[in-house]
């Protein structure tokens, strides 16, 4: 196992008996994911693909033994079930959702930073260990296991940068994405940590946007702590101030948050930045030689 | 979503924050009517979502109806940096002793709420931000807690009020804090908070801004939205579930998911040519989503070329060109496009793209070297 999900997860879909959630379990277990248990309300006593329907997360996790939760649940009830996981004693909860009011997260961050469940995202694709364990919505074909661990704010950006590395025969020990909204679960800093303790990662690959100051904080810590190396790209170097692209967090404001800070934190820092996307793992290939 | 001065202060006035008396007008005579009946100097405030409304020449004094008539008929159909000025918010004028600042606004690096207050009012906060950091007070709300009158007397001791000011101050930074709440803002400020020669604290000024993924919940608020002053194109987008922003230059770009959209426009600069436009289309590019996408980038006329960028991922690429040329069919462009398409089925894809005589490419680094010669030549 990388970090946060591999062949000893065993996962809770809240919101399976949905599209999202019967589709992306369909192909998660087909990816070989120990999916164990589904959470619709109302609707338990079901199953989908052979994976018995819960009414309730803590059922759930009594009856299976569920570890960790994956929610497709709209905006207007994903803080509710990310909270419910918490409670139910699961200890990673992955939030695909887009579209959470701010001031939602901020509450449910509060609260998990006191009950210490690890969040990932939410509008993000999840966590994937290849070989052993895809908790998300990420295509798992373009995948292979390998040394490179890879965090990011980003979904297809990503999926980008880990098929360049595929096709030049680098593999990755562990793909997070940490999710496009401007208060997460678990932050670049969190995921860096992880990397530099797991064994299997050699180097890490770390992708962000304009918005916020998370990449800056991420350069600190690889500038005085990290030993293993970082290759980084920036997204948003042509992005005008003021506007939302896209992610929630993808946003200058008031003058902070540009591409060029943060490619100019990550370059102080050591890190290589690619000037696009497939240059990634042309520094990737660079570094691990 | 961005609200005007008059409905910020009247979402404050809800919560009991002072505010000036004031009235929205459309015409000079209205203007000239509401002083004549408010009897008192009254100050002329254009209502267009920009900062910097005064220096522009958008917010005036008048002190007789006549004037104040004169100085309507000179603001209404100006145009502030681009907007077009349809209303204005007729003011009673405020004695004014002493400026402050008071501001609610979500601090992603801390994850909470935060309270800011200046002794600094009337300035544009981010001045002195730059200039005089230590000016600004800052007070981190527990969500839980709410922000507590201890939290706000502080505010006021450590701006350097004067005493009898305590409790009034802090009434409206904990009104302030609810308004935010309540509203589920990303910004709420009073600048300035004025205190008048009589001792009394007043929102001279009102902005706030609304958390777009909270509107949902907010159908009054949402029904205040300005469309005249949101480019049509952003707003026929949003309805399709498409993210846009219009950019300045000649290559229009069409791509599912935003960190990789931004990237196409990142890497068409690096290649020497302009974007158009920042498109992320999301996920599942089906055949009409698809057709309105190109709709909303053609109907900009700087675009000479087109670059379209999906990862299929999961998505067929043999279904997502299936749906790209349905849609060239249906709004048949009369500029080149470079399609590139990465993911399950590709081959199958790119050969129908092929067929129908479309550029294709498969590289990204190709993509857009490719879409730039097309215009450059």
């Amino acid at each position: 196992m990388s970090i946060l999900v591999g062949k000893d997860t065993r996962l809770v879909v809240q919101g399976i008996t949905g599209r999202e959630g019967r589709f992306h379990t369909q192909q998660m277990l087909a990816y070989g994911t120990p999916v164990v248990a589904g959470v619709t309300p109302g609707k338990g006593g079901m199953e989908v693909d052979g994976v018995p329907v819960f009414d309730t997360v803590r059922e759930a996790v009594e009856e299976t033994g569920a570890n960790t939760s994956i929610i497709y649940v709209p905006a207007r009830f994903a803080p509710d079930a990310i909270l419910e996981a918490a409670d139910a004693g699961v200890e990673l909860v992955v939030c695909i959702t887009e579209g959470i009011p701010v001031l939602d997260m901020v509450q449910v961050r509060r609260y998990l930073d006191i009950s210490g469940v690890r969040l990932i995202g939410p509008n993000c694709p999840g966590v994937i260990t290849p070989g052993e364990a895809k908790v998300g919505i990420m295509p798992g074909h373009i995948h292979t296991p390998g040394p490179v661990g890879i965090v990011s704010r980003s979904g297809t950006l990503t999926y980008e940068a880990v098929y360049a590395l595929t096709n030049k025969g680098i593999g990755q020990s562990t793909v997070v994405g940490i999710g496009g909204d401007p208060i997460i679960g678990t932050t670049f800093l969190d995921v860096l940590q992880m990397f530099e303790a797991d064994p299997q990662t050699e180097a890490v690959v770390l992708i962000g946007e304009i918005g916020g100051t998370e990449e800056e904080r991420a350069a600190e810590y690889i500038k005085s702590e990290m030993t293993k190396p970082v290759v980084g790209f920036i997204a948003g170097q042509t992005a005008p101030p003021g506007k939302r692209m896209g992610h929630a967090g993808a946003i200058i404001s008031g003058g902070k948050g540009t591409a060029a800070e943060k490619i100019a934190a990550l370059k102080a820092a050591g890190v290589r930045v690619a000037r696009h996307p497939e240059e990634i793992a042309d520094l990737v290939a660079q570094v691990l030689s | 979503m961005n609200l005007h001065e008059y409905q910020s202060k009247r979402i404050f006035a809800k919560f009991g924050i002072p505010v000036p008396q004031g009235e929205v007008a459309t015409t000079p005579e209205e203007v000239r009517q509401i002083a004549k009946r408010m009897g008192t100097p009254v100050v002329v405030k254009a209502q267009v979502l920009v900062g910097g409304r005064g220096k522009a020449g958008g917010i005036k004094l008048a002190r007789t109806p006549e004037e104040a008539e004169e100085v309507a008929r000179r603001i209404l159909g100006m145009e502030l940096k681009g907007l077009k000025v349809r209303k204005v918010l007729v003011d009673p004028a405020v004695d004014i002793k002493d400026e402050i600042y008071l501001g609610a606004v979500i601090d992603r690096a801390r994850r909470r709420v935060v309270m800011m207050a200046s002794s600094e009012g009337g300035v544009d906060i981010e001045e002195v931000a730059a200039r005089t950091p230590e000016k600004i007070i800052k007070v981190s709300v527990d969500p839980f807690l709410g922000l507590r009158e201890y939290q706000a007397r502080w505010m006021a001791r450590a701006i350097g009020l004067d005493k009898q000011f305590f409790r009034p101050f802090a009434k409206i930074a904990l009104a302030l804090y609810q308004a935010f709440v309540h509203s589920d803002a990303s910004l709420a400020e009073i600048n300035p908070l004025v205190i008048t020669g009589d001792g009394q604290l007043i929102a001279v000024d009102g902005k706030m801004v609304v958390d777009d993924n909270a509107l949902f919940r907010h159908p009054d608020i949402e029904e205040m939205r300005d469309i005249e002053a949101e480019n049509p194109f952003e707003l026929e987008a949003r309805k399709y579930g498409i993210s846009y922003v219009k950019l300045d230059g000649e290559i229009g770009c069409m791509v599912n998911g935003a960190g990789l959209a931004m990237a196409t426009m990142d890497i068409i600069k690096l290649y020497g040519g302009e974007p158009a436009n920042f498109l992320d289309i999301g996920g599942g590019a089906t055949a009409e989503r698809v057709a309105a996408a190109l709709r909303i980038i053609l109907s900009d006329p700087n675009v000479k070329a087109v670059l379209i960028n999906i990862f299929g991922g999961i998505t067929r690429c043999d279904e997502v060109a299936r749906g790209i040329l349905a849609a060239m069919e249906e709004v048949k462009p009369q500029v080149p496009f470079v399609v590139r398409l990465v993911g399950t089925n590709q081959e199958e894809g790119q050969r129908l793209l092929a067929e129908a005589d479309m550029i294709t490419a498969q590289t990204l680094s190709e993509a857009a070297q490719k879409v730039v010669s097309l215009v450059k030549g």
